[in-house]
């Protein structure tokens, strides 16, 4: 087939009229084998980019906590990924997917807790799970990531003072259960997919919930986790002074909190793009090439405007905002990068980087002490890039973004909250005050990120 | 002994004047301190923090009597800004020196 291919178009260069002749015919139909092919490469290809934000958060969180910590954060971080893979596999996958098979339709899915389990070796077509889809291992490799992501969220904004083991504990239930139940409504096909329980609404389709790569199910989910983690585990210690001053803690190294961003960034191509879940069709691989421009796009817009932004108002640019503005610009589009033309990705990426701008210190006059920024990012931001679905996607309303929010939120919260406030019980989340002026990396690791630097 | 606390950004220029005028060592340290400079503040992600402690260069420089004087203008004329923060000089009597590999005293030694 590819030698008469070849052979053909040598013709049409020898003969250059017949070139007119052969543009008219219809294009050869890509196989199903075909499609199977290139839709299992985008999930490896945005699978992998996904893989490698967790170096992202790391390098970022690592950035921003001061060196006394740096080496607990990057425990933390390489704990919390290789915890999600296993406890997504052994749960999270078959909850998060029931493929119509509901235990309480449309919110439980039947096939928990199996766990995930991969196609046989060398399969053909006929032996796929999925003949029209994508192998199941590339789909389960992908997914496992974002859940992954989820749990590295929460990581950041409880540094510096959470402990190590009751922190691992929560990511395994996130993972293992918060973060994929919820996920199953909207992308696992159950209610917030099908429309919420309301037939009206849902016949007049304002019941629709759209978050094509998840602004909330993803971002929000962390960005909630978090929260409730912060509230219930408190501000480091020195945070907020008795007259209601905020101290800073600045970062250990900005380079690295530069480099974890640009990765981020690169990484949010496979996050987005991946989420076409498609590329064996023109359509499908143009639909990809819109996405990562659109992501691009909202991403500079963010880091820009925070640059701008923090010019004017503290009078010299403030560099974890600016790498706060272009995560805010990243989460923003997340929730719709395919409709937007490029200057509407960036306007929707520039909102995300002002909204960060005034959230960071919005949370501080809370005296939520968020160490990373990763609640403005991921869940102000992300609720932000949900609203905005609806100015260029026509199939989404307000209302059915607004109240698949509030459901998502109200889920996470109470849940996280509920299992934050066995852990304080039960285990105690919080170090003690010695450990925690020592600084984390003596006291709960006895090995220290840069031995052979003076304490900052 | 002088010692002399100048702004970090004049060390080199300082010490091109002094090794002019045939001073051949000094002692150079990093230091953190306020005076009537004062600190001042900064922004960190939307928090105003107070720094109240400025950088400044101490320098130590054991001269023989005839020079000090000469020391002492020319480190004021190449370190003044004519800024807030330019920095002091103090004179102090030495006791005694020796030069570790000869053994050499006092005026010998410096």
């Amino acid at each position: 087939m590819k030698h008469f291919t070849s052979l053909a178009a040598g013709t049409a260069l020898l003969a250059l009229p017949s070139m007119a002749l052969a543009q008219d015919a219809a294009p050869a139909a890509v196989s199903d084998e075909m499609v199977w092919i290139m839709n299992t490469l985008l999930f490896l290809i945005g699978g992998f980019l996904v893989f490698f934000m967790a170096a992202g958060f790391t390098m970022l969180e690592g950035g921003l906590v001061r060196s006394k910590n740096v080496t607990m954060q990057m425990t933390k971080n390489v704990a919390l990924f290789s915890l999600a893979t296993i406890f997504y596999w052994a749960f999270g996958y078959n909850l998060m997917y029931p493929l119509g098979d509901w235990a309480i339709e449309g919110y439980f899915s039947a096939l928990f807790p199996a766990p995930g389990v991969l196609e046989a070796v060398g399969i053909d077509l006929s032996g796929a799970d999925d003949a029209g889809y994508a192998s199941t291992a590339s789909d389960f490799f992908f997914q496992l990531m974002f859940a992954a992501a989820t749990a590295s969220i929460v990581s950041g904004a409880l540094a510096e003072r959470i402990k190590l083991w009751p922190f691992l504990v929560f990511v395994v239930i996130l993972t293992s259960l918060i973060y994929p139940l919820q996920a199953s409504w909207k992308w696992g096909g159950g209610f917030l997919e099908t429309g919420w329980n309301n037939a009206e609404l849902a016949a007049a389709e304002l019941s629709y919930f759209y978050d094509f790569a998840g602004s909330t199910v993803v971002h929000s989910v962390g960005g909630w986790a978090a929260l409730t983690g912060a509230i219930i585990l408190g501000p480091r210690l020195g945070k907020y002074g008795k007259d209601g001053r905020v101290n800073p803690m600045p970062g250990s190294n900005l380079a690295l909190a530069t480099l974890g961003t640009f990765i981020l960034w690169l990484g949010w191509f496979g996050f987005n793009g991946g989420s076409q879940l498609a590329m064996g069709s023109v359509g499908d691989i143009a639909d990809v090439g819109r996405i990562f421009a659109n992501t691009n796009a909202a991403a500079a817009a963010g880091a820009v405007m925070a640059l701008i932004l923090t010019q004017v108002l503290y009078r010299k640019p403030d560099l974890t905002m600016i790498l706060n503005g272009a995560l805010a610009g990243l989460v923003s589009i997340t929730a719709e990068p395919l409709t937007p033309s490029l200057g509407m990705a960036t306007l929707i990426g520039g909102i995300g980087g002002v909204i960060v701008v005034f959230a960071v210190p919005f949370l501080d006059r809370l005296k939520i002490d968020d160490v990373v920024g990763a609640i403005p990012v991921h869940l102000c931001a992300g609720i932000w890039g949900t609203l905005a679905v609806v100015l260029t996607n026509p199939d989404a309303t307000l209302i059915g973004q607004i109240v698949s929010i509030v459901i998502v939120g109200v889920f996470v919260s109470v849940t996280s909250g509920i299992v934050w406030m066995i852990l304080k019980t039960t285990m105690g989340i919080r170090v003690d005050e010695e450990a925690e002026i020592n600084g984390l990396d003596m006291a709960e690791l006895g090995m220290e990120a840069y031995p052979e630097f003076s304490k900052g | 002994m002088i010692i002399a606390l100048i702004k970090p950004f004049k060390l080199e220029e300082v010490r091109e004047a002094l090794t002019g005028i045939g001073i051949s060592g000094m002692m150079v340290s990093e230091i953190k301190g306020f005076g009537a400079q004062s600190g001042h503040t900064e922004i960190y992600r939307g928090a105003e923090y107070a720094v109240n402690y400025v950088p400044k260069i101490r320098l130590e420089i054991a001269v023989t009597d005839a020079l000090a004087d000469q020391v002492i203008d020319t480190i004021a004329s190449t370190a003044r800004t004519g800024k807030i923060g330019d920095g002091k000089i103090f004179t102090l009597d030495l006791a005694a020196a020796m030069r570790v590999r000869t053994g050499e005293t006092n005026e010998d030694a410096i």
